[in-house]
């Protein structure tokens, strides 16, 4: 497995808006979380979307966000979380 | 000018016709542009040979009638063999496997519902879903207001199912996005400890698996 991110590591998601077929949401974009565990490595599929190989693979993590901090407003318990999966090329160590 | 469903009108020509139709799923709205470019690769499979009209009806009635009994039956085994229980969490396919359920090339996720921890599980850019687990997802799953506002106010949705989590639980929503799936294994219910897995499984529904709603003994 070729990530460079371990479970626990602090992270950032690039706040970048690039046009095309991406499966980063809009929502997490320039968040901070936290490594939950690392999925494998899968063929891009922001590339296979064009008709590409999709290779190299990406490394997919599973990243766990406060609620609190993903949405200014929120009303839960601080405890609350959000997980998403998310490519390697879109995370920054944080 | 609107086009009857499956047919289309040219403003050039061809060699041939394009005479075939198709029974549609839904009648609700007008094709968006991506189901007409589906229409046109259908019909293209099946004027050059690829496909036939039996064999889609085939494919989408086996998708279509896939038993969520069967993600039912995984999570009694979960809940009376603690160690299946683990190696389900560790790697949700080779487990589904021991099971002859094939989760396919997506990663099975399975996260499980404690004392502590509520689970809800939501794909906000489209409809990700363990098909193979269990089968279509419902039309609420789809809706562009579950997508949207389970992410933001998940307890409010989950009261809106009638699932009140109090403030002393963590609530974790997992917005599945590409290449995971996710099954729920829900909290096993007071009062089950002498029941069968058949038993257990008659218990499990769609919605606990998915993390909406938790099951009870009753």
């Amino acid at each position: 497995m070729s990530g460079s991110f371990a479970p626990g590591d602090a992270v950032q998601v690039i706040a970048t808006h690039p046009p095309g077929h991406r499966r980063t949401p809009f929502y997490i974009r320039g968040k901070v979380g936290e490594i939950e565990r690392v999925c494998g490595d899968f063929a891009n599929p922001e590339e296979l979307a064009y008709g590409f190989d999709g290779l190299p693979k990406k490394t997919l993590y599973r990243v766990r966000f406060k609620q609190s901090h993903v949405w200014p407003n929120y009303s839960g318990p601080e405890t609350d979380t959000v997980d998403v999966d998310i490519y390697e090329h879109w995370l920054l160590p944080a | 000018m609107a086009e009857e469903r499956g047919t289309h009108e040219h403003d050039h020509d061809h060699d041939h016709d394009h005479d075939l139709t198709f029974q549609p799923n839904i009648e609700d709205s007008d094709p968006s542009r991506y189901e007409l470019m589906t229409y046109a690769m259908r019909e293209l499979l099946m004027e050059r040979g690829h496909l036939t009209p039996e064999e889609l009806r085939a494919a989408q009635e086996k998708v279509e009638s896939l038993e969520k009994s069967d993600g039912a039956k995984v999570i009694a085994k979960a809940w009376t063999d603690p160690e299946f229980k683990q190696r389900l969490l560790d790697d949700g396919n080779s487990a589904l496997a021991e099971l002859d359920i094939d989760a396919g090339a997506a990663k099975m996720t399975v996260v499980e519902n404690t004392d502590d921890v509520q689970n809800v599980v939501v794909c906000t850019l489209c409809s990700c879903y363990p098909r193979a687990v269990l089968g279509m997802p419902p039309d609420w799953y789809r809706s562009k207001s579950y997508r949207s506002r389970v992410i933001i106010e998940p307890r409010k949705v989950l009261s809106e199912f009638g699932t009140e989590v109090p403030d002393d639980m963590t609530v974790r929503v997992h917005d599945s996005l590409a290449d995971l799936r996710y099954l729920v294994i829900p909290r096993r219910p007071e009062g089950t400890d002498d029941w069968t897995e058949e038993q257990l499984a008659s218990i499990v529904t769609r919605d606990t698996m998915v993390g909406v709603s938790n099951p009870t003994a009753s």
